[in-house]
């Protein structure tokens, strides 16, 4: 067995492994290309820099691409992006023009890559117009959805959906997030890779050693909430969360842990309004870490009694599993893809508010056993469900799906 | 264990398969009791399959008591337990096709709303969302000539290749039994009647698909020794 493989085979199993040779056997040879807008930040690109070599070795030609864009246009995208999960936004005509100028300019860039791909797999919002200024393709377009769009901003999803009915099929992370499209909507929940250095076991000097760069006291409760600064991800709901729930234990430090992405520019002024919020409270501990902070973020997530994640929009926040598969339970936004993950009561607890969060961080902090079973039971949960070989079983599924035909059954060989 | 060199015995050789199994969205949603009771009228039979056997392939903490998709939303999505109660004793297998386990799955649900008088609703994002999936079947290559192969082959299995024959045959048998009953049966009836007793008393809808697997095996082993 190839050495990656061969490295998934001792977390997932080895016949899962054995399982995506068998389905990849049919889509030997096949050139896909998956087109995103950042290499670095953001689940997407985490998922992708091991997507793409592990369908390599399994003899798929998978290449990645990322477009290039400027301030304007990753503006806009965001806008794009906060309006999909339901803010209303208004972009000027000069700003959608700039989006589809610079797709344009990419689609050229990459014109002959995508024209000869077997199959071509968009992320997100950002290089959705490419498939409108590629002429004459040979393969099949997918466009990957990682966002909730359940209740999108209707003008802003009217105008994409524009550009979107020329793919042959979408692929949405839960039922609830499908839209009115004229074509297959496959659902397939994104994952988390149990061997990056996010996920891998650590020893405890290294997570002591994180503790003491960041003066976090070992012998008091941790909570943390890691993820980007946005408002969808509502770190100063966390913050009164930890405020409530500090009242009963005075002793509790609170982690808010994330970073940017080349894509998002609204990052700042959410660290600044965060910082305001915490009012200078010596125990709440606002980190903005680079990029490659993997180990860190890992070692904090280890080192947090409890992990949070009270988005009140979410694509799937895979920091849910992170935390999961570190035998933590979460107290997760009652939102998006964090109700597949969180089962209430017994891998965490789902949340409507900063009060409800308080409750349940109380609950588990006087609890420790309660705590303890549902970190084991996340655990289990996260490798039956959660890890990037199921997730990439599914897409090579989608791809012999859309190799072969539509029908319900398929029968291979 | 044979990869095809041997020749197969007169019964036939058993073709251990595997699956994969992805969801589709239909677009289709029900926030009432009476609008999941429309949209399952003319909902397309891949999705009834769904919500009935899909679920499995999933590892799940939803309530031991509900065993398919309608029932669980019952009671979470409508805090109707009775109902749920009602829909998750419906045993797929007991009806010979989809169309006659989508009349059973109305008649039910109508003679809760002629029972209670009430329309239940769900609240705002806990909707029930139509789902069908496709599955992909493949050959694994792998052969069983021999009977007394069964224990260690089974304990082997995936758990999809566990689902495809021991749940999924259900579907695609004429007598709506597992794969390995079928095989045995065409073997010799009378002589593996007892061991087809026992795979029968199997139900994988109370519990994993690792679980079933090791009752498999396990009845296996009793019959075969190790």
């Amino acid at each position: 067995m190839s050495n990656l493989l061969g490295q998934y085979a001792e977390v997932a199993g080895k016949d899962v492994v054995d399982h995506l040779r068998q389905l990849a056997a049919p889509l030997s040879g096949m050139r896909v290309v998956h087109v995103n807008s950042t290499r670095v930040g953001g689940g997407v690109a985490e998922i992708l820099a091991k997507l793409i070599p592990l369908k390599r070795e399994l003899g798929i030609d998978a290449r990645w691409e990322v477009i290039d864009g400027n301030p304007q246009f990753f503006r806009t995208t965001k806008s794009f992006h906060n309006a999909l999960q339901g803010d209303p936004a208004d972009i000027s005509e000069d700003s959608l023009r700039e989006y589809e100028r610079v797709n344009a300019a990419n689609a050229e860039s990459l014109r002959d890559e995508l024209r000869s791909a077997d199959m071509v797999f968009i992320h997100d919002p950002q290089p959705v117009p490419l498939l409108a200024h590629t002429q004459e393709r040979c393969g099949k377009w997918i466009w990957r959805c990682h966002i909730d769009v359940s209740k999108p901003h209707r003008p802003v999803w009217d105008y994409l959906s524009e550009f979107l009915a020329g793919y042959d099929a979408s692929v949405f992370s839960m039922a609830e997030f499908a839209q009115h499209l004229p074509h297959t909507q496959y659902l397939i929940p994104p994952s988390i890779d149990p061997l990056s250095d996010k996920n891998v076991p650590l020893d405890e000097s290294e997570i002591a050693s994180v503790l003491e760069t960041y003066g976090l006291d070992p012998t008091r409760s941790l909570i943390a909430q890691v993820s980007r600064y946005d408002r969808f991800k509502d770190p100063v709901g966390v913050l009164k969360a930890y405020r409530l729930a500090k009242r009963f234990t005075p002793g509790l430090q609170l982690v808010l842990a994330g970073g940017g992405a080349d894509d998002d520019p609204e990052a700042e002024a959410v660290i600044e309004e965060t910082r305001e919020a915490a009012g200078g409270d010596p125990d709440v501990h606002i980190l903005l870490l680079p990029p490659d902070a993997h180990r860190t973020i890992n070692a904090l997530q280890r080192a947090a009694d409890v992990v949070l994640q009270k988005s009140i929009r979410e694509g799937f926040g895979l920091t849910v599993s992170e935390a999961m598969w570190k035998g933590k339970p979460v107290i997760g936004g009652d939102t998006g893809g964090i109700r597949l993950q969180v089962v209430d009561s017994h891998t965490g607890f789902l949340v409507s508010t900063p009060e409800g969060a308080a409750l349940r961080i109380r609950y588990l902090l006087h609890h420790t056993d309660s705590m303890a079973e549902m970190g084991r039971k996340a655990k289990e949960f996260v490798r039956e469900n959660f890890l990037l070989t199921r997730h990439l079983l599914e897409y090579l599924t989608v791809m012999v799906s859309l190799a072969n035909r539509f029908e319900d059954r398929i029968e291979l060989g | 264990m044979d990869t095809g060199r041997q020749s197969a015995p007169p019964w036939g050789a058993f073709a251990i398969k595997d699956c994969a199994l992805v969801a589709i969205a239909t677009g289709r949603r029900a926030r009432t009791l009476l609008e999941l009771r429309d949209e399952l009228r003319t909902i397309d039979p891949a999705s009834i399959y769904f919500h009935f056997w899909g679920g499995l392939l999933r590892s799940t903490f939803d309530d031991p008591r509900f065993h398919n998709g309608f029932a669980i939303w019952a009671d979470h999505g409508l805090h109707d337990t009775a109902l749920a109660e009602r829909l998750s004793v419906i045993d797929p297998t007991d009806f010979g096709d989809m169309e006659h386990l989508r009349a059973r799955l109305i008649e039910v649900i109508d003679d809760d709303l002629a029972e209670t008088g009430l329309i239940p609703t769900a609240r705002e994002g806990a909707e029930f969302d139509f789902v069908r999936s496709q599955i992909v079947i493949f050959d694994t290559d792998r052969r069983l000539l021999n009977p007394a192969e069964l224990p260690g082959a089974v304990a082997r299995m995936s758990r999809t290749s566990i689902f495809y024959h021991f749940v999924d045959a259900r579907r695609r048998t004429p007598d709506s039994v597992d794969d390995f009953t079928t095989w045995l049966i065409d073997m010799d009836r009378e002589g593996f009647q007892d061991l087809c007793v026992g795979l029968a008393s199997i139900d994988p809808f109370y519990g994993s698909l690792v679980e079933t697997r090791e009752a498999i095996s396990g009845i296996f082993r009793d019959f075969f020794g190790e």
